[in-house]
């Protein structure tokens, strides 16, 4: 019936050109390709247009005192970094925030290796975790003003309980996800108890540990924010929560907003400048995440 | 027993009966399987899926422990997994993802206390040259293709001169073209030398390309079925078709529903 059926084409052979013979084929791409590539501009972008929408909105409403434009916050930043105010502020509440996190994470660690030491130590972990992770860190702190009293451990109590559930959660999920090969290659090298963990489960498992950082960060920096403010001037100085409280009292609105200013400024310093670059390093790099 | 141990059994697999337990009953991987390893074998554990070929081979690795019966390496009974018996894994996440190829090469030798860093890396750049990734050894495993994954996988086994090497399905995941080329590879690998491998897999044309002797398994569960010789390389291809066919008869007399699950490539 089809007639093409029996037509044989030639058979065809070709010889391929030497690789070195063409050398590097690619196409360079345009300028604005090129800067839309890095994150950093196409963040930055989204930041002045934050920025101008607020210049924006505060200029058409008007009133200082509920919400001062951009450019007289920035100006109250500037004045207040120049004064030395605002950083020996940021300064204080960094102070605590440091070792809060540290000894929350050293703990995390302590209970992720109970937690996978046995059965009933992921019971264990687990209870506590659904236990206390819901429960807001601030709640605690009239606890922990009565067992520690009105000073930096107080704040710290309570920044550990911020920061320990979602490490451990992280940490502990992240070891059960690592995959049953790279487990049998580590026994494989007669690898067992610390060393197993340190250098296997840890690097394998390191996305979520990372991921547990960058929560427990993050909850850490709010409480204290929100412990300074409800809690004052504990600690002598006061920090960053307790500048804005106190602004707050003096109606100096734009201190306020600066005050907040700051504190976002060091979240997204942390973010992306911190996180991102141990980011690049390990996990990235490794092929581990896109 | 164990004194009578001849030099020259590497692998000694005695009575094994493997079972696992799923949540709702226990499973019988392997029953009574008996076979001896010598050194310089290419040993290849052979048979349809559901012949606990697999489990055979992780129990010599020293992941399970049998129900009956010992595996004795070099006369010592097996019962943790250990550097004197490596494996190489079919999946190609068995790399370290962090580290590089000469690193993921040099760990085991370092991580067990073999050699210091720097002979480490001698021989681990010995190795990576010998499977051809000189030019990668700085590379990390989620820059390389799957058979260039699994090349870094033989060289840290044979980096550490392990006992026994043990492989398991190995060159699967590759695609056939590849497949071929690792296969000879292994084989001019060996030549150099001599090392002692139990190599599992589902494909008769590998295992007799691949081994000197073949042990046929029969599934649900794994019993031995039949241990033969496997031809030389430069066998004519009637003999390689008559050992073939000789397979498959002995595989598949009686059932020949589990022909679907093995391919003769």
């Amino acid at each position: 019936m089809h007639a093409d059926v029996s037509i044989v084409r030639p058979e065809v052979l070709r010889d391929p050109v030497q690789g070195a013979d063409f050398g590097v084929v690619e196409k360079p791409l345009s300028a604005f390709e090129r800067l839309y590539n890095r994150g950093f501009l196409r963040k930055s972008l989204i930041l002045v247009a934050l920025a101008l929408l607020w210049e924006a909105y505060a200029r058409w409403l008007d009133n200082s005192l509920l919400f001062p434009t951009f450019s007289s916050t920035v100006q109250a930043l500037v004045l207040n970094v120049a004064d030395g105010t605002l950083p020996e502020r940021a300064w204080t509440s960094l102070q605590v925030l440091v070792v809060g996190y540290a000894v929350g994470i050293l703990l995390a660690a302590l209970l992720t290796m109970v937690a996978i030491s046995s059965r009933l130590g992921t019971d264990f972990l687990e209870t506590l975790t659904s236990m206390f992770n819901p429960l807001p860190a601030i709640a605690l702190l009239p606890l922990s003003m009565v067992w520690f009293g009105l000073g930096n451990a107080s704040l710290v109590f309570v920044l550990v309980h911020s920061v320990l559930w979602a490490v451990a959660l992280n940490t502990h999920s992240g070891f059960l996800s690592v995959s049953a090969t790279l487990r049998m290659v580590g026994r494989n090298y007669g690898l067992c108890g610390w060393r197993y963990v340190w250098l296997i489960l840890i690097p394998a498992a390191f996305p979520s540990i990372l991921t547990g950082l960058k929560i427990g960060w993050a909850f850490a920096w709010r409480t204290l924010i929100a412990a300074e403010l409800v809690f004052g001037v504990s600690a002598g100085s006061g920090g960053l929560g307790w500048f804005v409280y106190e602004n707050k009292n003096l109606l100096a609105i734009s201190d306020v907003f600066a005050g907040l200013l700051t504190v976002i400024l060091i979240g997204l310093f942390v973010e992306n400048v911190l996180f991102s670059s141990i980011e690049r390093r390990t996990v990235r790099r490794w092929g581990m995440q896109h | 027993m164990t004194l009578l141990t001849n030099e020259r059994n590497v692998v000694e697999v005695d009575g094994v009966t493997l079972q696992y337990k799923t949540t709702r009953h226990v499973v019988t991987a392997t029953y009574r399987v008996d076979f001896t390893v010598h050194r310089a074998d290419r040993f290849v554990l052979l048979g349809p899926s559901g012949c606990g070929k697999s489990t055979l081979l992780k129990a010599v690795g020293g992941y399970l422990t049998p129900a009956e019966g010992e595996i004795r390496v070099r006369g010592h009974k097996v019962s943790r997994p250990g550097p004197d018996r490596m494996m190489v894994f079919q999946e190609f996440d068995q790399l370290l993802p962090w580290r590089t190829v000469k690193q993921n090469v040099m760990f085991p030798l370092v991580a067990s206390g073999k050699l210091p860093p720097q002979e480490a890396e001698d021989k681990a750049l010995h190795y990576i040259s010998k499977v051809n990734l000189a030019s990668f050894a700085d590379s990390l495993p989620h820059m390389l293709s799957g058979g260039m994954k699994q090349r870094v996988a033989i060289a840290r086994g044979m980096a550490m001169e392990p006992d026994v090497l043990l492989m398991d399905e190995p060159f699967a995941a590759l695609d056939a073209l590849t497949r071929r080329k690792m296969q000879d590879e292994l084989l001019q690998l060996w030549d150099d030398t001599h090392f002692t491998v139990l190599f599992v897999t589902h494909s008769i044309a590998e295992a007799i390309k691949i081994g000197t002797r073949i042990l046929l398994l029969s599934p649900h569960p794994g019993q031995v079925k039949a241990e033969l010789n496997s031809l030389p390389r430069d066998a004519s291809s009637n003999e390689l078709e008559e050992l073939e066919h000789r397979i498959h008869a002995l595989l598949f007399s009686e059932e020949s529903r589990e022909q679907e699950s093995v391919d003769a490539r």
